[in-house]
């Protein structure tokens, strides 16, 4: 019978290395294209210790931290979402459906609101992000369990909660501030600061999260099934959502709320890759880290020397790509 | 080879009275039948027994130690529990799902192994699976899930099973198999604790049966001195008649 096997699995590890491949092509192109182009030689005189000032200057200070930040980014929002989706059993769950965009929105337009600076900015929509994650978790538990159904609907309303503070800043904002405004909703890089530590906390997870790879494939059949296979699953469900949590306010707060990455990339690879948590992981930080530096490229050159924010990208692309996938997937 | 045992167990069976307490051993080899009608609590004294949901009052004790006490991996590695309902969100193959019974006893780090692979498919060859290795369980017929699941119970090679109507979904062939597969656990020394809704398959398979009633009432025994006609009409309140085939009992209802 046709289409009802799986995917081909054979050469699981041969995935990541491609993926790595892709990805380190992905960050050549971003630095290589711009308002200067650079061709392979250039390139390779850079990255050797050669090539002029301007060259050297162009990579090292703006395009290199600014692909890097992309990677970085795109690479926690997918993660997130690959973690959200096997938490609350539902593939159409993103990095963002807990309301944790919208409490870190919160915190940085009401920042923007007040004139506060780039770094004041991040932390207090890190900040909003967290308050956001407690929120939820909080409500969600009640009188002491939560469901994965309860913990999705409380972030739903949390987040509507969250979209009609946006409206009300949005309208009480001087018109001077909106651009600044607008553009960090839609999620931006250029102001993307050091992607030093969206790395460190990538790595981290990524590192994290391996040995919990096949607990994981177990929760994904249900908790009872999980716990009966020797899963403690309360507290493989907490830390997976406080670290998912965490995760997605680094990439929020590095980028302002870029969507679809998260719920995109992990579903992509499934369709692919099958659905061992192991495996889809760390290719899925890979992979959404690739796609956002693709995205970030495109946002920078497509209408150049205006830039788009990203997330008109991630959401141009991802809105057909998804829609496409669940309409074949019937 | 693990005991399974109950202490003044009462479940929690939510608005209901807490009827009588209940205390058994499940021993090696000794293959126990759990009947009663809709709504009497079997799955829920089933639960209780694999320390999935937390009893009124009373202990279950595995091999002595208050269930409570062991840790979720341990209790994995000696007891298997095939449920009644299934969920699969996210694809996966046959082979996969077989394999996953393999996971209370590999290290966090570690892949599963080649003797996992094997005992996985050997569970799936016992079960009549292994041509369907490689297809999505969202494509397999309800009986074909429900061996899938006795396949991925039978790759944690048990001590005890806790089996939620096995035969559920099956066809005649595959009921008798199935009850012969465990026959044969059983033999091995595995202790088996099944609820069943067939009088018949008790009445062949189980050498020892515990009635559940609705109202929280329950006995237990051999199976020869609980499978009464008048005992059973008055569990499931309805008429039955009763013969003998090849030394067998044979129920039907009346």
């Amino acid at each position: 019978m046709p289409g009802v096997d799986a995917p081909a699995r054979a050469y699981p590890w041969t995935a990541l290395w491609v993926l790595v491949l892709a990805g380190v092509l992905a960050m050549a192109l971003a630095v290589a294209v711009g308002s200067v182009p650079l061709g392979a030689a250039d390139l390779w005189a850079v990255f050797t210790g050669g090539g002029n000032e301007l060259q050297r200057d162009l990579i090292w200070s703006l395009r290199a931290p600014r692909a890097l930040a992309a990677f970085a980014t795109g690479g926690l929002l997918a993660l997130a979402g690959a973690l959200m989706q096997v938490l609350l059993r539902n593939p159409l769950a993103d990095p963002y459906v807990l309301g944790l965009s919208g409490g870190a929105a919160v915190g940085a337009l009401g920042a923007m609101l007040l004139g506060a600076g780039a770094v004041l900015v991040s932390g207090s929509a890190f900040a909003g992000a967290l308050l956001s994650t407690l929120l939820v978790f909080g409500l969600a538990r009640g009188g002491g369990s939560w469901t994965p159904t309860r913990l999705l609907l409380t972030g739903v309303v949390v987040a509507a909660g969250w979209s009609a503070v946006i409206s009300f800043l949005l309208t009480m904002s001087p018109a001077e501030r909106l651009p600044g405004m607008l553009y960090w909703l839609m999620g931006d890089l250029s102001h993307a600061g050091a992607p030093g530590w969206a790395w460190l906390v990538l790595v981290v997870a990524v590192a994290a999260m391996l040995p919990l790879g096949r607990p994981l494939n177990v929760l994904a059949r249900g908790p009872l099934q999980a716990a009966a296979l020797g899963v403690a699953v309360r507290p493989l469900e907490t830390s997976v959502y406080v670290l998912a949590s965490l995760v997605t306010a680094v990439a929020v707060t590095t980028a302002g709320s870029v969507g679809f990455v998260g719920l995109i990339v992990p579903h992509l690879l499934r369709l692919v890759l099958g659905n061992d948590q192991r495996l889809i992981l760390p290719a899925s930080a890979l992979a959404g880290g690739i796609l956002l530096t693709l995205a970030d490229t495109l946002a920078r050159i497509l209408l150049a020397p205006q830039q788009l924010p990203v997330g008109v990208i991630t959401a141009l692309l991802g809105v057909p790509v998804f829609l496409f996938l669940l309409y074949r997937s019937r | 080879m693990s005991v399974l045992e109950t202490r003044e167990l009462i479940i929690d069976v939510p608005g209901r009275v807490s009827g009588r307490a209940l205390s058994l051993r499940i021993e090696p080899g000794q293959r126990w039948g759990i009947l009663g009608p809709n709504g009497a609590g079997k799955t829920t004294l089933l639960h209780t027994l694999a320390g999935l949901r937390a009893p009124r009052s009373g202990q279950v004790l595995l091999d002595g130690k208050p269930l409570s006490q062991w840790r979720r991996r341990q209790v994995a590695q000696r007891l298997a529990v095939v449920f009644q309902e299934r969920q699969d969100g996210f694809p996966a193959t046959v082979l996969e799902t077989a394999l996953i019974g393999r996971h209370p006893f590999l290290p966090p780090w570690r892949m599963e192994t080649a003797a996992d692979l094997e005992q996985a498919r050997n569970a799936l060859r016992l079960l009549d699976l292994s041509h369907l290795e490689p297809r999505l369980v969202s494509t397999l017929s309800g009986g074909e899930r429900q061996r899938l699941a006795l396949a991925t119970a039978l790759a944690q090679q048990p001590a005890l099973w806790l089996a939620d109507e096995p035969t559920n979904h099956l066809d005649l062939h595959h009921q008798v198999a199935v009850m012969r597969l465990l026959e044969q656990q059983s033999q091995q020394g595995a202790g088996l604790c099944l609820c069943l809704h067939d009088l018949n398959l008790a009445a062949r398979w189980c050498d020892r049966v515990l009635l559940l009633y609705p109202d929280g009432e329950l006995c237990h025994g051999p199976a020869d001195a609980m499978l009464i006609l008048e005992a059973l009409e008055k569990l499931y309140r309805q008429r039955l008649m009763v013969t003998e085939i090849n030394g067998t009992r044979v129920f039907l209802p009346g």
